[in-house]
């Protein structure tokens, strides 16, 4: 539903980092470094060039991006594979379980049962895998040679849609189609408010997924930008001095982006918690 | 004329001003709040951090509009 504004936003960002390359100055390497590229670049050593498929017509290349979503993917099901065979020995966790059940324990207590209420634990697996996976795509944006996945818009308005479905499914499945629809007006309306009010409440039900998905993206663009300019810096101004004063604030804001990431991670699940609740349980 | 670039700086000085103001305020009324009943500390953390994460959220969309301003 919103494929046209998110094509037309990356469209234009990477047209204007092309532009802004072929430019120089200080900031083109700045957008080369954020933007998702065709090839793995370990800079001294050496270039891995990803392969480019098409599909119908679709450019569906493996780019840097989706190389770092399969490692987040593939790191989540050594893990909790991990920790689900330790708990088949016993059901006192220790060790790797131990540090995952905090987080398990943490999102169920914190973040499902205060909001949902009530059938929290249809939706559990759903907020754990999104809580997880957010979380392990930004970590791993911050290791030398990372990408950050969120960093795409594409990538956080599929998580974003994906939201979309589950909190309309849920709502649907528990209220029925026309009874949840219903359920959107508040009660006691005076008869002419009741079409305006209810456009307002349909346009409130897409415009939430869309600021999940802008918050993610912007957050996590926001803090490797200016960590970028940052170190960017040293070639400006072509001197060594400026550089340590210039990495010692790049340290700071990277420990920063260390807690936006978790923080970031915590509101994308507890919001979408938030209004899976307030589309299941529609008279609160 | 090429104004993109000043547009773009004042949008990001007038968007950090909004955003600090309003973190500032929430930030002011939560150590009050935790001042008065330090046993509610640990709620009052984690609804502070959730507004605050709200409200970057706002900041950090005109930024993205400052710098499709600034990028063209």
């Amino acid at each position: 539903m919103y494929t046209e504004e998110i094509k037309a936003v990356s469209d234009s960002l990477s047209h204007v980092a092309a532009a802004a390359e072929h430019q120089g100055g200080g900031a083109g390497w700045i957008m080369h470094h954020i933007l998702d590229s065709r090839e793995l670049n370990f800079e001294p050593f050496f270039t891995i060039h990803l392969p480019e498929l098409h599909l119908f017509g679709m450019d569906i290349s493996i780019t840097k991006n989706v190389v770092f979503m399969w490692i987040a993917f593939a790191l989540l099901v050594v893990i909790f594979n991990i920790v689900a065979k330790s708990y088949k020995k016993s059901f006192l966790p220790k060790g790797l379980a131990n540090a995952v059940e905090v987080f398990v324990v943490f999102v169920k207590d914190e973040i499902a049962k205060p909001t949902i209420g009530k059938g929290y634990e249809k939706f559990l697996p759903f907020l754990l895998t999104i809580f997880f996976f957010i979380l392990f795509c930004n970590f791993l944006g911050l290791v030398p040679y990372g990408a950050t996945a969120t960093n795409n818009i594409a990538v956080t308005a599929t998580l974003a849609v994906i939201s979309f479905f589950v909190i309309q499914l849920g709502g649907i499945k528990k209220n029925g189609l026309f009874g949840y629809f219903k359920g959107l007006m508040p009660g006691g309306l005076p008869i002419a408010l009741v079409p305006v009010i209810f456009l307002i409440e349909i346009l409130g039900l897409f415009t939430k997924p869309f600021a999940l998905a802008v918050r993610l993206f912007a957050n996590m663009t926001a803090g490797h930008i200016v960590i970028m300019a940052l170190i960017g810096l040293i070639f400006i101004l072509h001197t060594y001095f400026v550089a340590p004063v210039s990495v010692a604030f790049a340290l700071f804001i990277f420990l920063l982006e260390i807690l936006v990431a978790l923080i970031q991670a915590y509101i994308f699940t507890m919001l979408s918690s938030l209004f899976i609740g307030m589309a299941v349980h529609q008279d609160h | 004329m090429d104004f993109a670039f000043l547009a773009a700086g004042i949008g990001a000085g007038i968007t950090v001003f909004g955003a600090g103001l309003g973190i500032g305020k929430l930030a002011a009324s939560a150590m009050d709040a935790s001042g008065r009943q330090p046993e509610a500390s640990g709620d009052i953390r984690t609804s502070m951090i959730i507004a605050a994460a709200l409200i970057e959220g706002i900041a950090l969309f005109s930024l993205v509009i400052c710098i499709l301003l600034a990028l063209k």
